[in-house]
C-alpha cells in the first residue's frame, strides 16, 4: 500500500517536473527574476502601486505590435522581424494625420485608416517577396527590415510635410522626434480611465488591445484563419486539401503588416510622440522577445502567449529601472537587462529543435 | 569459373559469416535466425519483398545507430573467422566492408578524384603541419588523381578523373561509387543495394560485368535487388527473405526464377476463398488515360486505369515503381499530365482542391508528414477538409466565419466511436496518438468529405496488427455499407489479396497487368519483379 | 533527383564527358552575359562608386591616403569571414565577439600602460584565449540552430553585446578591480564611453613600418611579378589540359602588374602628391600574411574537411568527418581572426568608443564582402580585397557626394548605411530564392 503511494508520488513529481520543463526554463528564471525585482521594490520603498501601473500601460502600449508576430508566426514565416516594416507604414500614416490637421480621436482612427490600407499594400509586396525565400525568412527580414528603417531616413530628411508641428524650422524633412501633445496623445490611455488602490487604469488602452487580440483571435477560427495554421503546421498537408499556401503565407504577413502599422500607432499615442529615422530598428526584436517569454516558439504562438509574455517583459523593464537606480544609481542596468533578457530568449528559441 | 574453385576451400575462408541474426524494434521483430556465409571472390545475391528485412540486415552489418539505440540485435557476425561486433559505420569500413548506396553519397560540387578520396585524403607534410598536427597537411592532389586513376581503370572508365561529378550522367555517378570502394586498400566485402534501379539497361549491363570483374579480384559481393534475371545471371548463391524469415538458400544452378518469384511473395493468406463481388456489369466511376506523374521515387510513366463503380480495387508493387505516383497524382500532389475522367467529368489534375470537390478522397501514406496536423487536436483534423471544400462545420454570417464548435465536436465524438478511435478526447492533439490511430484520424478526415470514391496509400504501414486488422475492417465496411469505391494502394500483398477484388500491379511506372487475388504466386511474384508484361 | 534521367541517355558512357566540353565553349556574347550577371553587385558598386567619387570632387592623393588606411584597418576583418562560408556556415555575424575579445584585450592591456609594437603582441595573445573559448561557445550554439546559422549568429552578436556591457560597465569597479582616472568614470564603476590610444597603442603595428604609395605599390608589384613568373613556369613544365584557363588568367595578372609597375616607378621619381601618401606597409604584411593563410588552409586537408561539410553535411558525416567538430573549428578560427583584425582595427583608429565600436563589425565585414563578389557559400580573399575597397570607397565618398549632391551630408550617411543593409539584404535574399529553385528541380 505504502510502495504504490511513494510510486504515486513520483508519478506526481514526474509530472510536475514535466509540466515545468513544458513551460519553459527561461520563463520560470524570468518570472523569478520579476517576482524578486518586485520584493527588492518593496524593500527600497518603491511604490508597488506605481510600478503596476506603469506595467499596466506598457502592457497595452506594446500589447499591439508584440500581437503582430502571431500572424506570421502561424503563417510559417517565423518570427516577424520585418516589424520595422509595419511600423514605417504606421508612423506614415501617423504623420499624415498630423499634416491633416486632425485632432483627438479622430486623429487617431484617422492615422489608422490612412496607414492600414499602406500596411496591407506593403505587407502583401513583403509577403510575396517571402514566399521567394522559403527557409531564409527570419534572416532576410531583418535585414528587408534594417534595409527600409535606413531608406525612410532618407525620406524622412526629404519629405515635403509642412505642419510647423513635425518639419524642422528650416531646411527640409521632419523632425527626429514629434510631440503629439494637443494632437492624440494618449487619447485611448485617458479614454474611461480610473484609479483603483493607486493603480490607474488606462482603461480605453486596454479595451483596445483586447479588442484587437480578440478580434485576431476569431479571425483565426475563419475558414481563412483556418487554413492560414495549416499552411504554417503543415504546408504539404494544406497543399494536399488544395489550400495555396502561398497566399495564405501572404495574408498572414499582411494581416502582421497591419498590426505593426496600428501598433506603433497606439504605442505613440500612449508615448506621447512619434519616433522616426532609426527608431523602429530594434522593434521586431523586442517584439519578438515578448511573445516568446510569453511561451511561444518559433512556430507556435497564441494569443495568451502575447498577453502573457509582454506583461512579464515590460514588468521586467519598468521594475528593472527604479530598482537599479536605488541599488548602484547605474542607470544603465536597465537598458542591459532588455538587451541581454531579449537576445537571451531569441537565442533560446532560435536553438530549440523546430517542429519539436 | 575461377569463383567455383573458391569454394572447395576450407571453412576459414569465408569473408563474412553471419549467425542466428534477429532483430526486433520495439517489441515488433524484423528479423528471425538468418544465417549466410560469403567467400572471397563470391557474389551472393539477397531478394525479397519490401519490408522483407533486407535493409535491416544491411543496418546491422553496417552498425548503424537506429540498431544499437533500439536494443541491438540477436546472433553473431564473423569477419575473416573473427568474431566482430560492429558498432559503427566507421567500423565497418575499417573492418572493409564497403557499400554502394543506392543514392548516390556524392558531393556534386567535387571533383572524381575528390569524391573518390573523400575523407580519405593523401596528404603531405609542410611547415606547419609539424607543429599543428595531422589536420594542417597539404593534400597530395597528385597522388591521389593516380589512385582514382587506378580504381576507374579497374572498371574500364574512359573518364577524366578531374571532371566534376555534378555534370555526369546518373550511369556514371553508380560507376564513381564504385571506384571510391575499390579504392579502399583493405576491401573485402562490397554491399550493392539495389545499384541497378536507377540504371538503363545498357548500363546496367555494364554494371553487371563490373561486378563479376571486381569478383574475380578476389572480393566478396552481396547483391541486393528486385531484377530476378540479373540475380540469376551473376549471382553464385542466392538467399530469399520474407517477413523476416530466411526462406530459402540456394546455389544459383538449382533454382530459376520461377522459383524465386514464388519465394519471394509466398502463401500467407488463408481468405482466398471469400466471396469476391463481379464487377464485369458496374459501370467505370474512374477512368485514367496515359497518366504520367512526376513523384520523386515513385514516378508515373503513362498508366491506363478503369476503377468500377463499388469495387475496391488494390495497386501493389515493389517500392519505388511508382504505384503511390498513381494516388498522389490523380490527387494533384505531384505535377501530373493525362486524362482523368470522374463519373464522366473530366478531373482537372494539379488541383487538389477541385479534385476534392468532385468527390475524391485520399488517405496519403506519409501520414505524418502530409496526413495531419500534428499539432493541432483530433476535431480539428477530423473537420479540416471539410470546411475548406464543402463549408461544412463553419457559421457564415456575410464575408465572416467561424467555427462551428458544437458540430464539429459531435461530429468528431461520433467518428471516434464508429472507427474506435483510442484517445483521451476530441481534443487530444494527434501527435500522442499510436501510429493506428493516427491513420484512423487520417481516414475520418476523408469521411468528412463524404467521398464517392476513396483512395487509401499505404493505410496499414507502422501500425500494428491489431490495429491493421480495424483499418482494413472499416475500408470494407465503408465498401459494403456505403457503397464506396476503394482504391487501396500497398506494398503488402498479402492485405491487398485480402480485401481487393482485382491488383493491378505496377512496374516501372506501368501497370504490368491486373490480377485476381486467388492468382497464383508465381504469377505474382513475377509480374512485381517485372519479368512478365500485362498477364490476364 | 537522380531517379529521373531514367531512360534517356541511352549511350555509352563517354556521352556525358562531351556535353560537359559543350558547356564550357561559349560564344563571347554569352560570356560577357554570364560574366555580367554573375558579377551584378560588384559591378553595380563599381559603378556608384565612381559617380561617387566623381560628385565628392575629392582629390586623388586624399582619396588613396584614405582608403589605404581604411583597407590596411578593415580587411583584416572581413577576411575572418571567409572559412565559415567555407564549412557552409554562410556569414559569421558573431565575429563580434571575436572582436569583443581583441578589444577587451586592448582595454587591459592600456590599462597596464602597454604600447607600441610589443603592446600588440601582448593584446594579440591576450585576446587568443578569450576568442577561442567564444568561438568554441558559439560553434556550440550554431550546431544547435542548424539552419539558421546566420540569424542565430546575428543575434548572438547583439546578446553578447549585452553581457560586455555588464562586465565592462557595471563589473569593472565592482567585481573586476580596476583603478585607472584615465580609464575608469569618477565614480569609480565602469568604463569611460570613449577609449584613447594615443598615448599607448595607437599605430602599434602601422608605424613599425611606414613606406610612400608608390614605393609601396613598387614593391607589392614587384613581389607579385616574381610569384606569378614562378607559378607560370611550374605550370608550363607539367603541361596539364586543366591549367589551360588558369594559364590565361595569370598571364592576364601579369601584365597588368608589369602596368601597375610601370605606373609606380613613373610616380614615385615625380613630384605627385601622392608621393605623401604613406602605407602601413607592416599592418598589409600581416594581412598578405592572413591571404595566404586563408589559400593555404584550403588545400589543407583541413580545408578540404571544411569545404566537405559546407557543400553537403549528411554526405561528410556518412564519410566518417566529425561534422559538428569541423563546424566548431571554423567559428574558432573565424572568432580568432577577428579578434586579431579588431585589435588592427582600432590601433589605426587610434580611439574608440567602449560600447560601440565592435556592435556593427560583423555587418560591415559581411557588407564589404558581399560588395566584393562574394554569397553566402562561396567567398574569397579576392572578393574580400575588392569588397574591402569597394564598400570603403563608398564610405568615404558618400557624406561629401551628399552634401554635394542634395546639400546635405547626412542624406549620404543614411545612403551608406543603406546599402550597407540593403545589400545584406538583397544578397542573402537572392542566396536564398536560388537555393529554392534548386531545391524544386
Amino acid at each position: 500500500m505504502q510502495q504504490v503511494n511513494s510510486e504515486q508520488q513520483i508519478n506526481r513529481f514526474d509530472h510536475v517536473k514535466k509540466q515545468i520543463l513544458s513551460f519553459g526554463i527561461p520563463r520560470i528564471i524570468i518570472i523569478i527574476f520579476l517576482l524578486s525585482l518586485w520584493i527588492i521594490a518593496t524593500f527600497l520603498d518603491i511604490p508597488f502601486p506605481r510600478l503596476l501601473s506603469d506595467t499596466i500601460v506598457r502592457w497595452g502600449m506594446n500589447g499591439v505590435l508584440v500581437l503582430s508576430m502571431v500572424p506570421s508566426i502561424l503563417a510559417g514565416t517565423g518570427l516577424y522581424f520585418g516589424l520595422p516594416i509595419g511600423i514605417i507604414c504606421g508612423l506614415v500614416g501617423g504623420l499624415l494625420a498630423i499634416e491633416m490637421n486632425l485632432v483627438g480621436f479622430p486623429a487617431f482612427l484617422g492615422a489608422i485608416a490612412f496607414s492600414v490600407p499602406l500596411a496591407l499594400l506593403v505587407g502583401g509586396a513583403y509577403g510575396w517577396m517571402l514566399n521567394k525565400i522559403k527557409g531564409s525568412e527570419m534572416t532576410v527580414a531583418t535585414y528587408a527590415g534594417f534595409s527600409i528603417v535606413s531608406l525612410m531616413c532618407i525620406f524622412w530628411a526629404m519629405a515635403p510635410f509642412r505642419s510647423p508641428e513635425m518639419a524642422w524650422p528650416i531646411g527640409r524633412g521632419v523632425r527626429v522626434t514629434i510631440s503629439l501633445e494637443g494632437r492624440y496623445a494618449r487619447v485611448l490611455n485617458e479614454f474611461l480611465s480610473f484609479d483603483i488602490f493607486g493603480v490607474m487604469i488606462p482603461t480605453g488602452l486596454i479595451l483596445f488591445f483586447i479588442f484587437m487580440c480578440l478580434a485576431v483571435y476569431l479571425f483565426f477560427r475563419s475558414k481563412t484563419g483556418l487554413a492560414i495554421k495549416a499552411g504554417g503546421e503543415n504546408p504539404r498537408f494544406a497543399q494536399a486539401t488544395g489550400i495555396d499556401v502561398d497566399k495564405t503565407r501572404i495574408i498572414g504577413t499582411m494581416l502582421s503588416t497591419v498590426l505593426g502599422a496600428v501598433g506603433i500607432l497606439v504605442y505613440a499615442q500612449s508615448f506621447g510622440f512619434i519616433q522616426l529615422y532609426m527608431a523602429p530598428l530594434f522593434m521586431g526584436f523586442l517584439a519578438a522577445a515578448a511573445v516568446l517569454i510569453g511561451g511561444a516558439s518559433i512556430s507556435r504562438a497564441t494569443i495568451l502567449n502575447v498577453l502573457i509574455g509582454t506583461f512579464l517583459f515590460q514588468g521586467l523593464l519598468v521594475a528593472a529601472l527604479p530598482v537599479a537606480n536605488r541599488v548602484a544609481t547605474l542607470g544603465s542596468l536597465a537598458e542591459i537587462s532588455r538587451i541581454i533578457v531579449s537576445n537571451g530568449i531569441i537565442l533560446y528559441a532560435l536553438a530549440q529543435k523546430s517542429g519539436e | 569459373m575461377q569463383r567455383i574453385r573458391d569454394r572447395t576451400l576450407s571453412k576459414e575462408s569465408f569473408v563474412l559469416q553471419m549467425d542466428g541474426i534477429g532483430k526486433e524494434y520495439y517489441g515488433n521483430r524484423v528479423l528471425n535466425d538468418i544465417s549466410l556465409a560469403i567467400r572471397p571472390g563470391e557474389i551472393h545475391g539477397i531478394v525479397g519483398e519490401n519490408g522483407a528485412g533486407k535493409s535491416t540486415l544491411m543496418n546491422i552489418l553496417f552498425g548503424m545507430a537506429v540498431i544499437h539505440s533500439t536494443g541491438g540485435h540477436d546472433g553473431t557476425i564473423k569477419i575473416d573467422g573473427k568474431p566482430s561486433h560492429i558498432s559503427s559505420p566507421l567500423q565497418a569500413m575499417q573492418l572493409g566492408i564497403g557499400m554502394v548506396h543506392q543514392e548516390f553519397m556524392l558531393i556534386p560540387g567535387y571533383s572524381i578524384t575528390e569524391n573518390i578520396k573523400l575523407n580519405r585524403e593523401i596528404t603531405k607534410d609542410n611547415i606547419f603541419s609539424r607543429f599543428a598536427g595531422e589536420r594542417v597537411k597539404t593534400l597530395n592532389v597528385e597522388a591521389m588523381q593516380k589512385d582514382a586513376r587506378k580504381s576507374l581503370d579497374t572498371l574500364n572508365m574512359n573518364i577524366e578523373e578531374w571532371a566534376v561529378v555534378s555534370g555526369l550522367p546518373v550511369g556514371h555517378k553508380q560507376f564513381i561509387e564504385i571506384a571510391r570502394e575499390l579504392d579502399k586498400t583493405n576491401l573485402k566485402l562490397l554491399v550493392f543495394d539495389e545499384p541497378t534501379a536507377v540504371l538503363t539497361e545498357s548500363e546496367a549491363d555494364r554494371l553487371l560485368d563490373a561486378m563479376k570483374h571486381i569478383a574475380q579480384a578476389g572480393i566478396a559481393i552481396l547483391f541486393i535487388t528486385h531484377r530476378l534475371h540479373e540475380i540469376i545471371e551473376v549471382c553464385d548463391t542466392i538467399t530469399v527473405l520474407r517477413d523476416g524469415h530466411l526462406v530459402v538458400q540456394k546455389e544459383k544452378e538449382n533454382t530459376d526464377i520461377y522459383e524465386l518469384a514464388e519465394m519471394m511473395v509466398g502463401s500467407r493468406i488463408t481468405d482466398v476463398t471469400r466471396e469476391i463481388p463481379d464487377i464485369s456489369a458496374k459501370s467505370t466511376i474512374l477512368s485514367v488515360k496515359n497518366l504520367q506523374v512526376d513523384m520523386p521515387g515513385e514516378s508515373v510513366k503513362g498508366v491506363d486505369l478503369e476503377v468500377k463503380e463499388g469495387e475496391i480495387l488494390g495497386i501493389g508493387g515493389l517500392a519505388g515503381h511508382g504505384k503511390l505516383g498513381i494516388s498522389n497524382g490523380v490527387m494533384g500532389l505531384y505535377d501530373s499530365t493525362g486524362t482523368v475522367m470522374f463519373r464522366g467529368t473530366p478531373v482537372t489534375l494539379n488541383n487538389p482542391f477541385s479534385v476534392i470537390n468532385q468527390g475524391l478522397a485520399f488517405v496519403s501514406e506519409d501520414r505524418r508528414g502530409v496526413g495531419l496536423l500534428l499539432n493541432s487536436s483530433i476535431e480539428l483534423n477530423i473537420v479540416f477538409s471539410a470546411i475548406q471544400a464543402h463549408n461544412e462545420f463553419v457559421i457564415k454570417r456575410g464575408p465572416f466565419s467561424q467555427m462551428d464548435d458544437k458540430a464539429i465536436r459531435a461530429y468528431a465524438r461520433k467518428m471516434i466511436k464508429d472507427l474506435d478511435i483510442r484517445c483521451t478526447g476530441p481534443q487530444q492533439p494527434t501527435r500522442r496518438l499510436s501510429g493506428g490511430n493516427q491513420q484512423k484520424v487520417c481516414i475520418a478526415r476523408a469521411l468528412a468529405l463524404k467521398p464517392k470514391l476513396l483512395f487509401v496509400s499505404e493505410p496499414t504501414r507502422g501500425i500494428d496488427i491489431g490495429a491493421k486488422k480495424l483499418v482494413l475492417e472499416t475500408l470494407v465496411r465503408l465498401n459494403k455499407e456505403f457503397g464506396m469505391t476503394v482504391v487501396m494502394t500497398s506494398s503488402e500483398l498479402a492485405e491487398l489479396r485480402s480485401i481487393c477484388g482485382r491488383i493491378a500491379i505496377v512496374t516501372e511506372g506501368k501497370i504490368a497487368g491486373v490480377l485476381k487475388p486467388t492468382d497464383s504466386d508465381v504469377d505474382f511474384g513475377l509480374m512485381m519483379a517485372g519479368e512478365i508484361n500485362a498477364a490476364g | 533527383m537522380n531517379k529521373k534521367h531514367n531512360n534517356e541517355q541511352k549511350p555509352a558512357l563517354t556521352a556525358g564527358i562531351e556535353e560537359i566540353k559543350e558547356i564550357k565553349h561559349l560564344t563571347p556574347g554569352e560570356k560577357i552575359k554570364k560574366f555580367l550577371v554573375n558579377n551584378m553587385v560588384t559591378i553595380l558598386f563599381v559603378i556608384l562608386c565612381g559617380i561617387g567619387l566623381r560628385l565628392s570632387g575629392l582629390s586623388m592623393a586624399f582619396y588613396l591616403n584614405d582608403i589605404v588606411n581604411r583597407i590596411a584597418r578593415n580587411s583584416f576583418l572581413i577576411l575572418a569571414l571567409i572559412i565559415p562560408v567555407m564549412a557552409g556556415m554562410g556569414l559569421n555575424f558573431a565575429i563580434v565577439l571575436g572582436a569583443m575579445a581583441g578589444q577587451a584585450a586592448i582595454i587591459f592591456v592600456t590599462h597596464w600602460g602597454f604600447g607600441g609594437p610589443f603592446g600588440i603582441l601582448l593584446c594579440a595573445l591576450l585576446a587568443a584565449p578569450g576568442a577561442l573559448f567564444l568561438g568554441w561557445m558559439t560553434g556550440r550554439l550554431l550546431n544547435r540552430a542548424r539552419g539558421k546559422e546566420m540569424i542565430t549568429s546575428l543575434i548572438l552578436g547583439f546578446f553578447a553585446n549585452g553581457v560586455y556591457q555588464l562586465i565592462f560597465l557595471l563589473m569593472i569597479g565592482t567585481i573586476i578591480p580596476m583603478q585607472n582616472e584615465v580609464l575608469v568614470l569618477s565614480s569609480g564603476i565602469g568604463l569611460r564611453t570613449t577609449i584613447d590610444l594615443s598615448d599607448g597603442l595607437r599605430y602599434g603595428l602601422d608605424d613599425i613600418i611606414r613606406t610612400p604609395f608608390p614605393l609601396f605599390v613598387l614593391m607589392f608589384s614587384a613581389v607579385a611579378l616574381v610569384v606569378l613568373v614562378v607559378l607560370l613556369v611550374r605550370m608550363r613544365s607539367r603541361q596539364l589540359a586543366v591549367d589551360a584557363p588558369k594559364r590565361k588568367k595569370l598571364i592576364m595578372w601579369s601584365v597588368f602588374t608589369l602596368v601597375l609597375l610601370g605606373w609606380s616607378l613613373m610616380t614615385h621619381f615625380s613630384l605627385s602628391q601622392i608621393n605623401l601618401v604613406r602605407v602601413p606597409t607592416f599592418t598589409m604584411l600581416v594581412i598578405a600574411v592572413l591571404c595566404l593563410f586563408n589559400i593555404f588552409i584550403v588545400k589543407t586537408k583541413l580545408g578540404q574537411d571544411f569545404r566537405s561539410v559546407g557543400q553537403d553535411q549528411h554526405i561528410a558525416q556518412v564519410s566518417g568527418i566529425n561534422v559538428d567538430r569541423t563546424r566548431i573549428q571554423a567559428i574558432m578560427i573565424s572568432t580568432l581572426l577577428a579578434a586579431w583584425g579588431h585589435i588592427i582595427f582600432l590601433q589605426n583608429l587610434g580611439a574608440f568608443s567602449t560600447y560601440g565600436s565592435h556592435e556593427q563589425v560583423g555587418m560591415f565585414a559581411s557588407a564589404a564582402i558581399l560588395i566584393g563578389g562574394a554569397s553566402v557559400s562561396k567567398a574569397t580573399v579576392g572578393h574580400a580585397i575588392l569588397g574591402a575597397v569597394l564598400f570603403h570607397t563608398l564610405f568615404i565618398v558618400s557624406p561629401l557626394a551628399g552634401r554635394n549632391l542634395m546639400g546635405d551630408a547626412q542624406l549620404g550617411e543614411y545612403f551608406r548605411t543603406f546599402v550597407a543593409y540593403g545589400v545584406i539584404g538583397v544578397s542573402l535574399g537572392l542566396h536564398a530564392w536560388r537555393k529554392l529553385i534548386q531545391s524544386r528541380k
